[in-house]
């Protein structure tokens, strides 16, 4: 039955362009309603077609209105009922239905159509219009009704809102006049029958999906030489995430409205104690030249677990043990989940990948960076670059990265980088002459551009649209 | 990042200069800062009160909305981005800011008593002589103290500001802290007297002064600062004395920052002082304030003076990676306000002194100047330079391959929230709730309180959000979960976990089982009888998230790495979900 239901549907828009309207449709070829909305919804999950939905409200009759229309309101059968001359009350009473006589003279009274004198029942006025049957044969031809009319119908309860659903459909991108049901598999069955030539076979899925700009990425970074850093502890220190990083106790970033402090594990239990205590120097009083902060830093404070806020905490704890051996240079790199403690919206998410690398060398310059930036950007299809100074409390100089978007026609900000500071650095022990240039983005963020979504949320998190995720080619950037 | 609001008419007066927007936007790029939005006064009051708009014919005067790096506090108000950018574009020489020539005997003086240790220990004073305030000016001063005590002040609890009118009080000045009682004045914008206590209660209706009553509300004692006729100035941090205050009329201005942060009270200080200096009679001239403390040292404030930093020109050309000149870098500090005095050492390396001035709080090191060096250059003049090899971690990589297997199956990866309910990992899953999880302490979003201590609530919910895609719905995840884990500093761990459901009209139990022999196949690990540890086997078990006798546990190497089954119909219900699902998660470092 549904199969038939699917071939009306799909025969029907092969010499029209739409179904305007799915119950009309069911009508016309003697479905139930329900059965080809489930059959729409169907064929547009499989995109045969585009469902829209359509929500109507109307006004229907109840059983009460019904007999009104039909027979005339109450008020005008005890109308027609008393004579011109006028009825004794029993008389009346006697004729007509005991619930019509009731709601009758009520309506009659405050239409000032009758008047009741203690036995007697006359007319006031010598004709009278039965409005109320009018009213309800329009409603019951959908025709239009003022306001007022319907709300006073609706208080003596003769008519009902009726919500009413259906779609409309056309054609979708994968329209044929008839689906076959794709096979997921060659039987013995097909092949002795025959029937495996009419058979269309579900696409196979070859590669992984999600957020195929991760494994990119990784591909570029792979190719310019550079290491993965172990990124698999969401759970950090202040210490790691802030302090290290020369991002003084007070910074706005290490308040509670933007960062997700822990109350379970509440506190770090181990830091190395001779790199805290410099790290403690460094945003007190300074040194390595530089002035410091001038504040009383605080253990406490160092200790409180976070969900870390950025992957350069990762990248502190790296550049930290890097400098406990004799110097090599190194190019680092990951791509993992961050937190920020903000409310969720169409480009704000509490959760994001951020994308990070960094090369640790001597003599490293401005120049460096830009031409760093310049190679990994073009691999991922930006090759207009320019660089707007920035701030960052643990680089220095700053830069943010702005690409130019030829569909947008704009600069786009794309990510930030920097040199980290000397603060950072020299409390670590890495020898003067090093230098670290950094750069960081969000993986979103180019994801969005490259698919040209604007809403974060279609990509990541349970609200998905697992349609859209199948749909996505594998993407393919510039290489 | 800050966001300053200046007239667009007004701003382009003090450059001296007019600019189309985009020429105006391209000048803020090179210096670094953001035009970030044009707008009306009137559009940002219809903003404010929701307002549709409508007739936008004239909307008054265009403002500016700039965006200024956090740590530039000069660049807080018209008159230090006027003065910032004029100097920038060449027009101007850097200010010399003085402190008043006068001694010790004839100055103004702040007394601070001991108790005020107990709550707000620091005071720092200065006085701006014959200013000329017209309602912009005066507007921009006050404006800039509502910035600044939103920024660096730390929405006052470091620092907080009062400027009064000097001609109204008398000095000498004492800072003290009160019982609460015993303290008792009329405050700004109002008419009463108030005692402290009932001012504090009395403001708990007050949207704008409400929330800055918590740092000090629990205090025995209240700071405030009295002249010598017992006349309050303030009661810090929350507000001033109506008699002192300051208005279009006022002449000689009096500040007063009382802090927990000294160092910071002087960045404030001298940013209130600096950049309202240039409308006293003695322009950029500041009259001191002697401020002295309980045990007898006293000290004259503002500090005004030049912090002296030797720059070796070599380390500046490193860094940027472009050799100048060293007139060319003097010449490009000076655009930046940084003034560089050349001189040669003894073995011939040039350096320069350069003098930070007291605007410039954001120098600390010699890479500041360095990075003023390459934006004054131009970061986009800079030429590339390409810098004079190895694998992904073993984890990533093993991640990936699992990925690539279990898609080839024809399941589809989605990625779904680490951070959820306490409901949706205990209640919603059948489970007793206990404390095994990492909870967040305060969290913005309600449905955030916990990380995720297994991937199952996240692919349920995506189930439940896409009841209408077409059935089987096959999905994965590969992604880390959180473990309370004391043998690690942080006291947590991350697990990588691998998570597969099958949600149809049938259960899918059987292709759940399949998955299961699949990747483990494809990790080369063996099928074993029950009891070995040398692979792995399968087992029933007693989860309550899953249907009872439809389930059970892979063990591998003696121990239990994962679970599959048949979603009990109770957490089916929970999640939202009408159809049938099977589910499978195994810890995949485990396998490793």
């Amino acid at each position: 039955m549904a199969d038939e239901a699917e071939d009306a549907i799909l025969a029907y828009l092969k010499d029209n362009d739409e179904i305007s309207n799915s119950a009309k449709f069911a009508q016309d070829f003697g479905f139930g309603h329900d059965e080809i909305v489930n059959v729409i919804r169907r064929l547009h999950g499989f995109r045969f077609v585009d469902a829209q939905d359509i929500r109507r409200e109307r006004w229907v009759l109840t059983e009460e209105g019904k007999t009104y229309a039909a027979v005339g309101s109450p008020e005008f059968q005890l109308f027609s009922t008393v004579p011109p001359e006028g009825i004794a009350r029993e008389e009346l009473q006697k004729k007509l239905d005991p619930a019509v006589y009731k709601i009758g003279c009520q309506q009659a009274i405050k239409n000032k159509w009758v008047e009741m004198a203690k036995t007697h029942v006359s007319r006031k006025v010598q004709h009278a219009d039965d409005i109320v049957k009018n009213l309800l044969l329009r409603i019951q031809n959908d025709e239009a009704v003022n306001q007022e009319d319907i709300d006073a119908l609706k208080r003596r309860k003769l008519i009902i809102q009726q919500v009413w659903k259906g779609n409309s459909v056309r054609k979708g991108p994968e329209y044929a006049p008839k689906r076959k049901r794709a096979a997921t598999d060659l039987t013995r069955e097909n092949l002795q029958r025959g029937d495996w030539k009419e058979l269309e076979f579900k696409e196979y899925n070859f590669s992984a999906k999600g957020l195929p700009v991760r494994r990119q990425v990784q591909t570029i970074f792979l190719n310019m030489g550079f290491e993965e850093m172990p990124t698999n502890n969401y759970v950090e220190s202040s210490f790691w995430n802030f302090d290290a990083l020369f991002q003084p106790q007070q910074h706005p970033a290490r308040d509670s409205h933007d960062t997700f402090f822990l109350k379970v594990p509440y506190s770090t239990k181990m830091l190395p104690e001779d790199y805290v205590e410099r790290v403690k120097e460094i945003h007190e009083s300074g040194g390595y030249q530089s002035r410091g902060y001038g504040y009383d830093w605080k253990r406490e404070e160092a200790n409180k677990n976070l969900l870390r806020t950025h992957t350069t905490a990762v990248s502190s704890r790296m550049l930290y043990a890097l400098a406990q051996k004799p110097f090599a240079p190194k190019k680092y790199y990951s791509i993992d989940r961050v937190f920020r403690n903000e409310a969720v919206d169409r480009t704000h998410l509490a959760e994001f990948h951020q994308i990070e690398g960094l090369i640790c060398d001597r003599g490293l310059t401005l120049g460096d960076l830009i031409g760093v930036l310049h190679d990994f950007f073009s691999r991922l299809g930006m090759s207009k670059l320019r660089f707007k100074p920035a701030y960052n409390p643990y680089t220095e100089p700053s830069m943010e990265i702005f690409s130019y978007h030829e569909g947008f026609k704009k600069w786009v900000e794309v990510g930030n980088s920097g040199m980290f500071r000397p603060e950072m650095l020299l409390p670590m022990g890495l020898p003067e002459d090093v230098r670290v240039i950094a750069w960081g983005l969000s993986l979103e963020r180019p994801t969005m551009i490259l698919y040209g979504i604007d809403n974060i949320r279609d990509l990541f998190g349970p609200k998905v649209d697992l349609g859209l995720i199948k749909r996505n080619p594998i993407c393919r950037l510039g290489l | 990042m800050p966001t300053v609001s200046v007239g667009r008419d007004r701003l382009f007066e003090s450059l001296g200069c007019t600019y189309t927007d985009e020429e105006f936007d391209e000048l803020c790029f090179q210096f670094g800062i953001e035009l970030d939005d044009i707008t009306t006064e009137k559009a940002i009051q219809r903003k404010e009160k929701h307002l549709e708009e409508e007739g936008v014919e004239d909307d008054g005067e265009t403002i500016y909305k700039i965006e200024v790096p956090a740590n530039r506090y000069d660049l807080l108000c018209l008159e230090g981005l006027a003065q910032a950018l004029r100097i920038f574009n060449g027009l101007d020489p850097i200010p010399t800011y003085k402190v008043a020539n006068i001694g010790k005997e004839s100055m103004l003086e702040m007394c601070v008593k001991t108790e005020t240790s107990k709550i707000r220990p620091y005071v720092v004073c200065a006085v701006l002589r014959g200013v000329t305030f017209d309602e912009a000016k005066y507007n921009s001063f006050i404006e800039l103290q509502d910035r600044l005590h939103q920024n660096i002040c730390r929405r006052r609890t470091l620092v907080a500001i009062g400027t009064h009118d000097l001609d109204t009080i008398e000095g000498p000045f004492t800072y003290e802290a009160l019982p609460p009682a015993e303290i008792n004045f009329v405050p700004l914008k109002q008419t009463r007297n108030f005692r402290a206590d009932e001012l504090m209660e009395f403001y708990k209706s007050d949207l704008k002064l409400k929330k800055f009553l918590h740092i000090i509300e629990n205090s025995p004692v209240y700071p405030v600062i009295y002249d010598c006729k017992r006349t309050v100035l303030s009661l810090p941090p929350i507000i001033n004395g109506a008699h002192s205050a300051i208005s279009l009329k006022t002449k000689n201005v009096f500040i007063e920052c009382t802090a927990t942060d000294l160092t910071k009270a002087n960045i404030v200080l001298n940013t209130m002082v600096t950049m309202f200096s240039m409308y006293c009679e003695r322009k950029f001239e500041v009259e001191p304030v002697k401020v002295t403390y309980p045990d007898g040292k006293s000290y004259v404030c503002p500090d005004l003076s030049i912090y002296n930093m030797n720059v070796p020109l070599s380390y500046i050309t490193g860094i940027i990676g472009v050799q100048l000149p060293e007139d060319k870098v003097a010449s490009l500090l000076h655009k930046m306000q940084l003034r560089a005095e050349k001189s040669v050492s003894e073995d011939k390396e040039v350096k320069f002194v350069v003098s930070v001035p007291p605007t410039r709080s954001d120098v600390l090191h010699p890479c500041d100047v360095a990075e003023d060096v390459a934006i004054a250059y131009g970061y986009n003049e800079i030429p590339k330079r390409k810098p004079a090899s190895l694998n992904p971690l073993p984890l990533s990589q093993f991640s990936d391959l699992i990925r690539t297997e279990i898609a080839m199956t024809g399941y589809t990866e989605v990625l779904t929230w680490i951070l959820c309910s306490k409901k949706e990992i205990f209640s919603m899953l059948n489970r007793e709730e206990d404390n095994s999880a990492v909870t967040i302490a305060d969290s913005r979003t309600s449905e955030f309180e916990v990380v995720r201590p297994s991937l199952m609530p996240g692919l349920l919910r995506t189930v439940g959000h896409n009841k209408d895609h077409p059935k089987p719905i096959k999905i994965f995840e590969v992604g880390d979960i959180v473990l309370l884990d004391d043998t690690n500093d942080v006291g947590a761990v991350n697990r990588r976990h691998l998570a597969a459901l099958y949600c149809g009209a049938n259960s899918g139990f059987e292709l759940i089982h399949g998955l299961v022999d699949k990747i483990m196949e494809a990790t080369g690990t063996n099928f074993v009888s029950p009891g070995n540890s040398t692979g792995y086997y399968i087992e029933k078990s007693e989860e309550p998230a899953f249907l009872q006798g439809r389930q059970a546990s892979v063990i591998y190497g003696g121990k239990r790495i994962g679970t599959f089954g048949i979603v009990h119909p109770k957490v089916l219900k929970e999640y939202d979900i009408p159809d049938v699902c099977s589910f499978l998660e195994l810890d995949m470092q485990s396998c490793l």
